[in-house]
């Protein structure tokens, strides 16, 4: 059981790559590398995010949405799941919300670091992603929380990563035209090939 | 005189190669790599993109006068969420295959910074008709960069277009082969990174 949930969180972590294999939350990972110190922030917040609103989310299709998740209110027949979509981004930004309040009343140096990031994670395609992936993947709560960990702690390691490189690079001489964005879409692609070598290891 | 004024043309013709959303702006990347690896995706990802942002931008526009700018996100999201369940069921119906191969990635439609970012950039300040073009130049663009990363990824790395085998056969009797690094997720980037540079280069973007 443990090893099963070990497997699935290397899974999430290395081999699938939340954001290098599946290209999940490329936006904010594009635009907030340019400094460790955000991208070390941004990484932590998506962890945080994930990590709860994976088995909300789960719980809210296993209860509610998926195809005869009423009939303990006597609704056998009634599949919902069209409203996945939906449901999720608004259990999402709320989630966001909550975390939000929640890390300012109790942990308010952590909440200052984070800064603007939080507010922004709720349109990040990663904990979207991440939602709709343990859906269609048909994970239970425990796989879900997992899940929901590994690909926050994928993308984490990727941001810090990427963030490191970038700083490295500063004073190097790119080619105009591809510099920015370019240059560290180049670098990405690197990184995720770097990351394939991990795939084939499975405990 | 042409059908519409040329200030109207701007709003339509910007976004295909000068004011690229991907290439320039950095929107919407998440799912502009993902479904690049064969062409058919592409296509039906970018006419999916075409409706929602259209729609959504022509809705929101038509609404900026009644929605109060505190819960604006929410309200711009429960739109685009809604116009995306509709693309998702009507692909379900109609092209279950490729509704398949797209699995999430219609679902993250509602989290393409393209949507959301010209809701918020264009639709809450223009009229529903501007809006409308704004969109349909917007998801144009990005479907341009779409079909392109998709042809060479296919091209190079399946030796196919939209399924047909282009290759020759007896091309891979001499010795050719697939770039199979292309079919994986690395080639997106690496083929993205290069079309960046090539576009950045026509149209002379300064990195700030």
């Amino acid at each position: 059981m443990l090893e099963h949930y070990l497997s699935l969180a290397t899974k999430s972590i290395f081999v699938e790559n939340i954001l290098l294999a599946y290209f999940l939350g490329m936006c904010s990972f594009l635009a907030i590398s340019k400094k460790v110190e955000t991208s070390i922030g941004l990484g932590i917040a998506v962890i945080f995010v994930l990590t709860i609103t994976a088995p909300t989310n789960w719980a809210l299709h296993h209860f509610f949405l998926q195809k005869g998740a009423l009939s303990w209110v006597g609704l056998p027949d009634v599949d919902l799941s069209y409203l996945n979509f939906i449901a999720f981004i608004a259990v999402i930004a709320a989630m966001v919300q909550l975390v939000e309040m929640i890390i300012d009343r109790f942990l308010p140096a952590l909440y200052h670091n984070l800064g603007i990031f939080l507010p922004l994670i709720a349109v990040n395609c990663a904990i979207l992603g991440g939602s709709l992936f343990l859906v269609e993947r048909n994970y239970n709560f425990g796989e879900s929380v997992v899940f929901g960990f590994g690909s926050g702690v994928g993308f984490f390691l990727a941001i810090a990563a990427m963030a490191a490189i970038r700083h490295k690079i500063r004073y190097s001489n790119v080619p105009q035209g591809l510099q920015g964005i370019g240059i560290t879409m180049l670098l990405t692609g690197l990184l995720s090939m770097a990351f394939m070598a991990f795939s084939g290891i499975s405990l | 005189m042409s059908l519409i004024s040329k200030k109207t043309q701007h709003i339509l013709k910007d976004p295909l190669i000068s004011n690229n959303p991907i290439g320039t702006q950095i929107l919407g990347i998440c799912s502009a790599l993902a479904i690049t690896v064969k062409m058919d995706t592409a296509i039906v990802m970018t006419l999916a993109v075409i409706f929602v942002l259209s729609l959504s931008n022509t809705i929101i526009s038509f609404l900026r006068k009644f929605i109060p700018t505190r819960v604006r996100i929410i309200v711009m999201l429960t739109v685009i969420a809604s116009l995306v369940i509709i693309t998702d069921q009507v692909l379900q119906a109609y092209m279950y295959d490729i509704s398949r191969q797209l699995s999430v990635f219609v679902g993250l439609i509602i989290t393409n910074c393209i949507v959301l970012g010209r809701a918020e950039a264009f639709a809450m300040q223009n009229s529903p008709g501007k809006a409308f073009l704004d969109g349909v130049g917007n998801a144009l663009g990005y479907g341009i960069i779409l079909i392109v990363v998709s042809f060479f990824r296919e091209l190079l790395g399946s030796g196919s277009i939209l399924g047909f085998q282009i290759i020759p056969d007896a091309a891979y009797a001499a010795g050719y082969s697939n770039i199979g690094l292309l079919v994986l997720s690395p080639g997106a980037f690496i083929i993205l990174g290069l079309i960046v540079w090539i576009q950045r280069t026509i149209s002379k973007v300064e990195e700030v």
